[in-house]
């Protein structure tokens, strides 16, 4: 396959940026999409322009590292699929292909498709845990959890950080990666004990990250790779209303 | 110039003698302990956020110790361990199966060739419990029974049902455990994370590990940092190979950096090649993807018995005509054989010609069965993100066509040498986690290093470091120290360097490069004669990586090439120490094939008379032969026999 890609170029936080186009030539539809990119940076080097900076560590859909917005929507074309699980195959001879960073003002670019995410961090240091030091552990076996509830609050941790929601919420709105997070402990009983400071403080810092406001706009789960539900935000809410009703 | 020399024994005098059962708990009463009021005033260096490094800066973190934490990616909740897909072991025994810590015990020193330390496996074995009673109190979602009680399955090599897991990502879940863990301490202003940095040189004040020089990743500046103690969880070297199931980043060079440094560097060769990874597609291919090993206890492995029908559908070859060849040849533990034998095996009929896919490197790993006899749905819910998994890449659905799997590299058992307190030979530098050698011997058993990297991290190494700490306060030490300023300039001289060859080939080509003569000749099958070329290719390479690469750019801001050139520099200097230790031991055991040494049928054969040692590796200086020094292995417990899964 042939392809013209149009990928944004930026220097660094200080720089303005722009999209700069590349053709690339002989791309196998067995190429993964960041494979496709390695062969233009390959390109690129020898041809003394420097390589696109992009973040990807595991290529297997797991670490969320890897974040580009792909002709308009977050980690391209393919449902519950990461950029780095794309392959060329989806595209066609002849397409043109728009690459662009994560856009949102709690996620300043770094260089090229490069952003900073920290806030991610700032968010689950408010609360996003269960304060279990090392050693205090009762036996595993000590707490059953239904099992229904356990495979939920599964569902909800499979969340990895990317930040897709974020990039393509109208608002650039962090709450369903919250929303996940107060799902996944507030559903089992371990996670009881924190529930209502853990979602108010979240929350706040969520806000103070620089996260927009939740409308419902829906964007978020639909570019989800992990296929994070609507319905976690809704448990978020109702949450935490009944943590500041309690206050 | 002979490759290298040999010099004196080393011994790990930390390990209390005496009956096996009761060492750890006589280690930690003796470890001496640092009074609650001093531990505020002590730091301690972390590099490394992984299941090792994570657990490890918060667990000190909860004990009050100041950490300084680091790794490359992004977020320290990005480390490879996210990545762990089958599972973490424990000897919780609740199936009531027969397991116990002993039988873990005695399955892991089997399990590894007879080549790891009986004392830390033992230790391994009774911590296993905890980590599961740590990890559920943090909200970890394992897998449960209707009931509300934990499941497990069995998993590569055991009999017993002992492997705890949160569906195919259990290595995700236990990390955000100890992510969130750490990110609570950094919160409470224990910890100070550092992410997006990256460790390129350790400094030694007065023969101790004393701070580390890193790189932020994003500005370029170099700062040297300054601890009491210094733990290296810094991960595997799998990537020396270029392709492996490791991610990208994946490297050697805190490890190595700190081995030039006077760390001994042990069993470099042993590295572990998993059976079960989707083969490459392509030239282009960047990376491997493992499919977990869980997957064969209810996939058949099979290739057509005829060289002739490799190239018909699968669908087209009669039950007949198959060879399910691990069934056929251990039929006491068929599909389920350890990993070293599972892959030489598949190597074998792919010799043969019998390999199926592109290039004829693959064999057929087949659910037919498996969907016939539970129904689709039960091994959707078990196996679902797998097969959606492998569809994604190769386009093929292995509900409906068998899944092709070849073997690839996957784990690496050797690492720093450490003794019993998992400290180095440089006083105050720890290694935890894949990064250091301690407790897979010559094979790791599926589902061992998560619980290792755990173990080491919650609760091995938070004992033990005090007894080290305990001895200080030591010297303080800032950036105008001769030996701080000394490392920096290493550092800052070689980022000049690799900025101003300004050749015509890109560090990539260099790797893949590399990578291919790894697998060849110290791959899954080492000849004496396949060795010693190795060698040779790997110096020429070397010396043409420093005559030709480009990296473009400068080193003031992010990039990525810069850091890449950096791994792969290091990476040639253990690859040649990789190759001189697999020549040097003339044996078989474990995920170290050698050709001269096999049995009449073709099966691993060690030499215990010779070779029942660590080897542990010395730096002698660039361009002198690497010092050999032994620790010799003592087996009181489980007295080493020829492995057989017959
Ligand atoms: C695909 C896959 C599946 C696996 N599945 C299983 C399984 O089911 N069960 C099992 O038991 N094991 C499994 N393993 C093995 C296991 O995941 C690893 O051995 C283990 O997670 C290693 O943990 P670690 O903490 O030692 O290192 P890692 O998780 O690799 O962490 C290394 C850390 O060091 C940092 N770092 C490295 N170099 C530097 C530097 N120079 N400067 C700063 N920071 C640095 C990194 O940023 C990272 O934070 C699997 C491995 C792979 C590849
Ligand atoms: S909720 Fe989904 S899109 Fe958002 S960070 Fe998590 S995995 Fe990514
Ligand atoms: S590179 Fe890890 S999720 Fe894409």
């Amino acid at each position: 396959m042939n392809l013209t890609l149009r990928v944004w170029r930026q220097k660094g936080p200080q720089d303005k940026g722009r999209m700069v186009s590349y053709q690339v030539t002989d791309v196998s539809p067995d190429m993964s999409f960041l494979e496709m990119l390695d062969m233009l940076n390959e390109r690129l080097t020898l041809e003394g322009e420097e390589p696109v900076a992009f973040d990807h560590d595991c290529r297997e859909g797991i670490c969320g590292a890897c974040s580009m917005v792909i002709n308009g929507t977050a980690h391209g074309p393919q449902k519950l699929t990461t950029t780095c699980q794309l392959h060329m195959r989806t595209f066609s001879d002849g397409d043109t292909i728009d690459i662009e960073p994560w856009r949102a003002k709690a996620f300043p670019v770094i260089k090229d498709l490069v952003v900073n995410r920290g806030a991610f961090d700032k968010i689950i240091q408010a609360g996003g845990f269960i304060s279990a030091p090392t050693g205090s552990a009762p036996e595993a076996h000590s707490t059953p959890v239904p099992k229904a509830d356990a495979d939920e609050a599964f569902d909800a941790a499979t969340c990895i950080a990317c930040g897709a929601c974020v990039a393509a919420c109208p608002n650039g709105s962090g709450m369903l990666f919250t929303a996940a997070k107060i799902t996944h402990l507030g559903l089992l009983p371990q996670g009881q004990p924190e529930r209502d400071s853990r979602v108010v403080n979240m929350l706040a810092a969520h806000d103070e990250a620089g996260f927009g406001g939740c409308t419902n706009a829906g964007e978020c789960t639909a570019v989800c790779p992990k296929g994070i539900p609507l319905t976690t935000i809704g448990r978020l809410n109702r949450d935490f209303i009944k943590a500041s009703g309690k206050r | 110039m002979s490759l290298y020399t040999e010099g004196e024994p080393i011994r790990d005098t930390k390990a209390p003698d005496g009956p096996i059962e009761t060492r750890w708990e006589r280690r930690r009463f003796s470890a001496k302990l640092v009074n609650p009021a001093n531990k505020r005033k002590m730091t301690v260096i972390v590099v490394g956020t992984g299941l090792a490094g994570g657990s490890a800066a918060a667990t000190l973190g909860e004990l009050g110790y100041h950490v300084k934490s680091y790794c490359y990616q992004d977020s320290p909740r990005r480390a490879h361990s996210i990545a762990a897909q089958g599972g973490i072991n424990a000897a919780k025994n609740y199936r009531n199966d027969g397991d116990s810590v002993y039988r873990l015990f005695y399955d892991t020193v089997k399990g590894g060739d007879f080549r790891a330390r009986e004392s830390n496996v033992h230790r391994l074995a009774e911590v296993s419990v905890n980590i599961i009673d740590q990890a559920v109190a943090q909200g970890v979602p394992f897998a449960r029974e209707y009931g509300g009680l934990l499941d497990t399955r069995s998993f590569g090599g055991t009999q017993v049902s002992r492997t705890f897991y949160a569906r195919g990502q259990t290595g995700q879940q236990l990390l955000l455990g100890a992510y969130q863990a750490l990110e609570r301490q950094i919160a409470a202003g224990n910890v100070e994370m550092n992410a997006r940095h990256e460790m390129l040189e350790l400094i030694i004040v007065d023969g101790r590990a004393r701070g580390i020089v890193v790189r932020d990743l994003v500005t370029g500046e170099i700062t040297t940092e300054f601890a009491d103690a210094v733990v290296l969880a810094s991960g595997g070297y799998g990537n020396v190979f270029f392709l492996s199931t490791n991610a990208k980043g994946c490297n050697v060079t805190a490890t190595w950096r700190a081995h030039r440094k006077g760390a001994l560097f042990a069993n470099p060769c042993y590295t572990q090649i998993h059976p079960t990874c989707i083969p490459q597609s392509g030239d282009h291919q960047s990376k491997l993807t493992l499919m977990s090993e869980s997957l064969r206890n209810d996939g058949r492995v099979w290739v057509p018995k005829r060289a002739e029908d490799c190239g018909k559908p699968a669908a087209d070859i009669p039950e007949d005509d198959r060879d399910y060849y691990l069934e056929r040849i251990y039929p006491a533990f068929g599909n389920l054989v350890p990993r070293d034998i599972a892959s030489r095996a598949a190597k074998n009929v792919c010799d043969e010609g019998r390999g199926v896919g592109p290039g004829g490197l693959g064999v057929y790993l087949d659910f037919a069965d498996a969907i016939k006899r539970l129904g689709r749905p039960a091994v959707e819910a078990k196996y679902g993100n797998l097969f959606e998994m492998y569809e994604r890449i190769t386009g093929e659905d292995p509900y409906q066509v068998p899944m092709r799997i070849y073997p690839a590299v996957h784990y690496t058992m050797g690492g720093l040498w450490v003794d019993y307190d998992l400290q180095s030979t440089i006083p105050g530098l720890f290694v935890i986690g894949e990064a250091n050698f301690s407790d897979h011997g010559a094979n790791r058993l599926g589902a061992s290093a998560l619980m290792q990297g755990l173990a080491d991290g919650y609760f091995v190494l938070p004992n033990t470091i005090g007894d080290y700490l305990a001895t200080g306060s030591f010297e303080k030490v800032d950036a105008g120290h001769p030996a701080a300023i000394e490392a920096r300039q290493q550092v800052e001289g070689r980022i000049a360097k690799l900025l101003s060859i300004k050749g015509d080939r890109t560090v990539d080509s260099f790797h893949r490069e590399l990578g291919h003569i790894m697998w060849e000749y110290c791959g899954m099958e080492r000849t004496e004669a396949g060795l010693t070329k190795a060698i040779e290719l790997i110096r020429n390479l070397r010396d043409e990586f420093w005559q030709r690469v480009r990296v473009l750019g400068d080193g003031e801001g992010l990039n990525q090439a810069l850091e890449r050139a950096g791994r792969v520099a290091d990476f040639f200097e253990l690859a040649e120490l990789m190759c001189i230790d697999a020549l040097h031991r003339e044996e078989s055991c474990g995920g170290h094939f050698r050709a001269e040494s096999q049995t009449p049928d073709g099966e691993a054969q060690r030499d215990d008379e010779r070779f029942s040692y660590v080897a542990a590796w010395e730096y002698a200086g660039t361009g002198e032969p690497p010092v050999l020094r032994k620790e010799d292995l003592n087996f009181e417990y489980v007295h080493p026999s020829q492995r057989s899964y017959k």
